[in-house]
Formats: structure tokens, C-alpha cells, sequence
């Protein structure tokens, strides 16, 4: 079994158990490939093949080749549903990466009820975005709602939250990074634990301050869990919807509409499935584009130890 | 990072991680309030004391839609889904890991396509496969985009990697095959890895809202996202009532939490997502 596994490139020739091998190569993935054809593969050409045409869904597909991709470059609502995506991932990133890494530095230190705590911090994080944009929805209620009772009764001002354009994207970041804050909490956890404390002694021994220890040692030996934060924050940032969808419907007055909620809405409120799954994949672009250039970058700022 | 702290500052980190925790907590706990208090009250304002508790919106919930049936279908598709993804994933990270084939870092490229490729895209044509097979508001709809995920075949594959080669080797010898090493030694021994997959499996599919408003339509296919989010409407918000479906949701995830969480950091920390 062990033995023909190196000259494998030189298997051309059939050997005897080949067909054998054939079939537990089968047998261990094609439970996992049909599925991933059928209803991912499969649906990513079609995607394709539905943005080059002009269709409602119901009558029969219209060619127009880019013409979706180029109605939707030149189209005003593209360009809000964009800047309203990356306004929202400027807000969110720095709250959750900041926020999760006060809590991580924390609940890292021997204190009693750590794990208890921990779970607390996390609960958001399983609980589902329709729940917490609900609840959120109406704390931040702008006539009744909890966080204005409190800010009135201290004599602050009460924004009209989800019910003035200027305030419903805000809402949303605060709801989110709120949710979110556990998640990064334990990926920076894991991240700060595999920091060998031999460092730290090394670096009191040379004299060296709490603060001094925490840019020199624990920043740069954090950054490979920050590099995973931020690509995944900011993938999933870009594709942000179930909250927005639940709290402010992209609203008031589109003024927090998303790149997801548009497409959502062109699907199944406007019928242009063609320009739904051009912006999708314009909206893909857009990450990969973004990925890809943080995983080039990562060599000026992410040490591995 | 650790001792050696003055007592101010470890009364100081008590009490900021403290209030923190209260801030997590609250809505939570505002949530089970509002879910009790009688109807009329709630317009009163804020009151962290309940004077005359009540079950009547969680009444009210079993009347307005047919909860203990949504209650159903999220668990048991969740329940699905996770299982799936398990033998579906553990399976090919064997197959990647172990197996040796032809072409075999093109078929795991693909693999790894398909993990960047967002839901978003795939909603349109999903729905339009979903529609034109007749599976329109159906279990298998909901199941179907998560019977294989490809960051659990991703996950996993590391873990068996992980796995010394000598053990596979060593029981070769006493004349186990690929079936007998992989079931008796390498899934025992990716357990951890295992458990972080169900969890991420469980908590995808308990949350998802999405692909659930996409394709389904009628309320005894409904999951619990789904559910709620019509409660909304329905009623010109009674929030009692959407509290107690928000309660009623919570349970089950943080019971699945609590019973995984051990495993979750030290998951994440070896997995090689760090």
C-alpha cells in the first residue's frame, strides 16, 4: 500500500491494483465532490451563463452578453450599495479587531470564572443574526427603545437610530461588532496561547515594560490570527445581509442598503435575475481582489514564529 | 502575561470584563424579561422586575405560527447537515490526506474554488435548480447546500495530516485496510477537529437565513430564522411575542455551545486556523 505510493507519477503502466485503488479514491470522495458539483459548481457556471442575459425568472433568458455588467457599472444604486458596504466594513473591522483583542489580552490572564466569562462573550456568537438584529432592533427602538431611555435620562441626545438615514448604517456596525466581538475573542485566544512565555521572561529580564512587551512580543506574534481576523472579517463584511435585511429592510430611504440586500432585491422584488447575478459576481471580484492582495501583503506585516 | 499584578489592577480588569460581560448579556436577559412581561406594560418603559410574570406571549407564539413544527424542521435539518458534513468531510480529508491519485491537487483546487465562492452568488441559480426540479419547499432544499462543505473537508484534511503516517503503517502490516484505519484510528484521533466542524456545521445551519428565505415559502417548512423574521410583520411588532420566539431559539445553540465549548479554542488552536 505504503510502498507504491512515491512512484505514483510513473503509474501509467496498470498495475494490478490500480482499479482497486480507483475505486477507495471514489469511495472516500464522491460523497463530498457530488454534492459540491451539484449545488455549488454547477450553480457557479450558471451564475455565470444568468448574468450574460436579461431574465425575469419566468420568460425565456434574453442575451445581452456585459450588458448587465455594464448597466450596473454606470448605475448610480451600484455605487451606494458599495459605499454603503465598505462604510459598514470601515466601522465593523476596527471595532470587532480592537474590542476582541482588550477582551482576549483579558480573559488570557488567570482570573476567576475565566470560562465562564468566556462563554458569555461568545453566546452572541451562536445565536442567530435574526435574533440578535431583532432584539437590537428594538433596544435601539428610537421612541421607546432601551439605549435611548439611557442616553436621554443622562442627557445625551437620542439618534433616531433605524429610523434616520444617518443613523440606521451605524446601528447596524454597533449591532454587528457586538455579535461578533466573541468570535475574534477566541481566534486571538488560541493565537496568544501558542505565544511561548519564555518570551515575555526573556523580555523582563531585559528590563522591558508591560506596555513595551505588549508591542514588541505580543502584536507581532499575534499577527498571524490578526491576518485570519481581518480576511475573514473583511469577506464577511462584504457580504453582509441577514441584519441589515431584519433591522432596516435597507432602509430608510436605501440609505442602508447593501451590496447583498440589492441583489436579494433585484432577484425577488425587481425580477432581474440577470443584473442579481452580475452583481454578485461583480461583488466576488471585489473580494478575491481584496483577498488576494492581503495574502500578497501578508509577508510585510504577518511573522510566523 | 500572567501574576505579579498590583491589586488596583486586578480590581480593575475584574470589573471592566465584568461590565463587559453585563453589556453581552443584557439584551439577552432583556430578552426573557420583555418575553414575560405582560403585554400592556411594556410600553411603560425599561423595568428589570417583572410584577406580574406571564407566559401568555409564548402562548400567543404556539398560535401564530406553528412553532413546535419550526422548532423541528431547525433542529432536525441542523442535526442532518452536521452529520453530513462530518462523514462527507472526514471522508474526503482522509481521501486527500491519505490517498494518492492523479490529478489530485486540481481536484482539491476545486474544492478550495468553491469555498470562495459566496452564497450570494450561487442564491439565483440554486433557486432557479431548486425551482425547475420541483424542490421548491421542500427539507431536501434546505439540506442540499450543506451535505459537503469544503472548509470541513479543508479543516479536517489537516487534522489527518496531523496524523503520524506510522500508525497507518503499523496497522498495514497487521493487515487493516484503508476502511479499518480510517474509521479505528484516524477518526478518533481528529476528534477535536471533529468537534469544531459540528459545531461551525451546526451553528451555519441553525442561523441561516438566507438560502431559507430563498427558497422556502410555506410555514411548516419554515426554520426558526425564518419564523421570526414573519413574526415581525405579522404582528405590527408585538415584541413580547417576538421575545419569547427569540428565548425559545437561543436554548438549543447555547446548549449546543455550552456541551462543545471546550473543544472550540483548542480546535481553532490546532487546527492551523491561527
Amino acid at each position: 500500500m505504503k510502498t507504491d505510493a512515491k512512484p505514483a507519477r510513473t503509474a501509467r503502466s496498470r498495475k494490478p491494483g490500480s482499479w482497486k485503488k480507483l475505486g477507495w479514491v471514489l469511495f472516500f470522495l464522491l460523497p463530498s465532490a457530488v454534492p459540491l458539483l451539484i449545488f455549488t459548481l454547477i450553480p457557479m457556471v450558471s451564475s455565470l451563463w444568468v448574468s450574460l442575459h436579461r431574465w425575469n425568472l419566468i420568460s425565456p433568458m434574453e442575451w445581452v452578453g456585459l450588458g448587465n455588467y455594464a448597466n450596473l457599472l454606470g448605475d448610480e444604486m451600484t455605487r451606494r450599495v458599495f459605499l454603503h458596504t465598505l462604510i459598514y466594513v470601515a466601522g465593523y473591522l476596527p471595532l470587532v479587531y480592537v474590542g476582541g483583542l482588550a477582551l482576549a489580552l483579558a480573559l488570557n490572564q488567570k482570573l476567576k470564572g475565566r470560562s465562564f466569562l468566556r462563554a458569555t462573550y461568545f453566546l452572541p456568537v451562536v445565536t442567530s443574526w435574526v435574533v440578535v438584529a431583532l432584539v437590537w432592533k428594538w433596544l435601539l427602538n428610537p421612541s421607546n427603545g432601551l439605549v435611548n431611555q439611557v442616553l436621554g435620562a443622562i442627557g445625551l441626545p437620542e439618534p433616531g437610530w433605524w429610523t434616520d438615514p444617518q443613523w440606521a448604517l451605524p446601528a447596524v456596525i454597533l449591532s454587528s461588532a457586538w455579535k461578533d466581538l466573541g468570535f475574534v475573542m477566541v481566534i486571538l485566544l488560541a493565537g496568544l496561547q501558542a505565544i511561548p512565555s519564555d518570551l515575555y521572561e526573556a523580555a523582563k529580564v531585559d528590563g522591558s515594560s508591560a506596555w513595551q512587551r505588549f508591542w514588541r512580543v505580543t502584536l507581532p506574534l499575534l499577527s498571524p490570527s490578526t491576518f485570519f481576523v481581518v480576511v475573514i472579517s473583511l469577506i464577511n463584511g462584504f457580504q453582509v445581509f441577514d441584519q441589515v435585511y431584519v433591522m432596516t429592510g435597507g432602509g430608510p430611504a436605501g440609505s442602508s442598503q447593501v451590496v447583498v440586500g440589492q441583489i436579494y432585491d433585484l432577484t425577488f422584488r425587481y425580477g432581474r435575475a440577470g443584473e442579481a447575478s452580475a452583481l454578485s459576481w461583480i461583488l466576488f471580484a471585489v473580494i478575491l481582489v481584496i483577498t488576494v492582495v492581503q495574502i500578497r501583503g501578508q509577508r510585510r506585516w504577518v511573522h510566523y514564529a | 502575561m500572567r501574576d505579579t499584578r498590583s491589586l488596583p489592577a486586578k480590581l480593575a480588569l475584574y470589573a471592566a470584563v465584568l461590565a463587559g460581560a453585563v453589556i453581552m448579556l443584557f439584551p439577552f436577559l432583556w430578552t426573557v424579561i420583555t418575553s414575560i412581561t405582560p403585554e400592556g406594560s411594556l410600553a411603560d418603559g425599561p423595568k428589570l422586575v417583572v410584577d406580574d410574570p406571564t407566559l401568555n406571549a409564548y402562548r400567543t407564539l404556539l398560535d401564530a405560527i406553528p412553532m413546535w413544527r419550526i422548532m423541528l424542521n431547525s433542529l432536525g435539518i441542523a442535526i442532518a447537515s452536521t452529520l453530513l458534513q462530518l462523514v462527507t468531510g472526514a471522508m474526503a480529508a482522509y481521501g486527500f490526506a491519505r490517498l494518492h491519485f492523479p490529478l489530485k491537487n486540481v481536484v482539491f483546487g476545486f474544492y478550495l474554488a468553491t469555498l470562495m465562492v459566496p452564497l450570494q452568488v450561487l442564491v439565483v441559480p440554486l433557486f432557479i435548480e431548486m425551482k425547475t426540479l420541483n424542490l421548491q419547499d421542500t427539507y431536501f432544499a434546505l439540506l442540499a447546500p450543506t451535505i459537503a462543505s469544503a472548509f470541513g473537508v479543508f479543516l479536517l484534511r489537516q487534522a489527518v495530516t496531523a496524523v503520524p503516517l506510522e500508525l497507518d503503517e503499523a496497522a498495514t502490516i497487521d493487515g487493516a485496510g484503508h476502511l479499518r484505519i480510517f474509521t479505528t484510528i484516524v477518526l478518533p484521533l481528529i476528534r477535536p477537529a471533529l468537534a469544531t466542524v459540528a459545531v461551525f456545521a451546526f451553528m451555519g445551519s441553525w442561523n441561516s437565513f438566507l438560502w431559507p428565505l430563498v427558497v422556502i415559502r410555506s410555514p411548516e417548512f419554515m426554520t426558526l430564522p425564518l419564523g421570526l423574521s414573519t413574526l415581525q410583520g405579522q404582528f405590527t411588532t408585538q415584541w413580547d411575542v417576538v421575545m419569547a420566539g427569540s428565548v425559545v431559539s437561543i436554548v438549543p445553540i447555547a446548549i449546543v455551545y455550552l456541551l462543545a465549548q471546550r473543544h472550540i479554542i483548542a480546535g481553532v488552536a490546532h487546527t492551523g486556523i491561527k
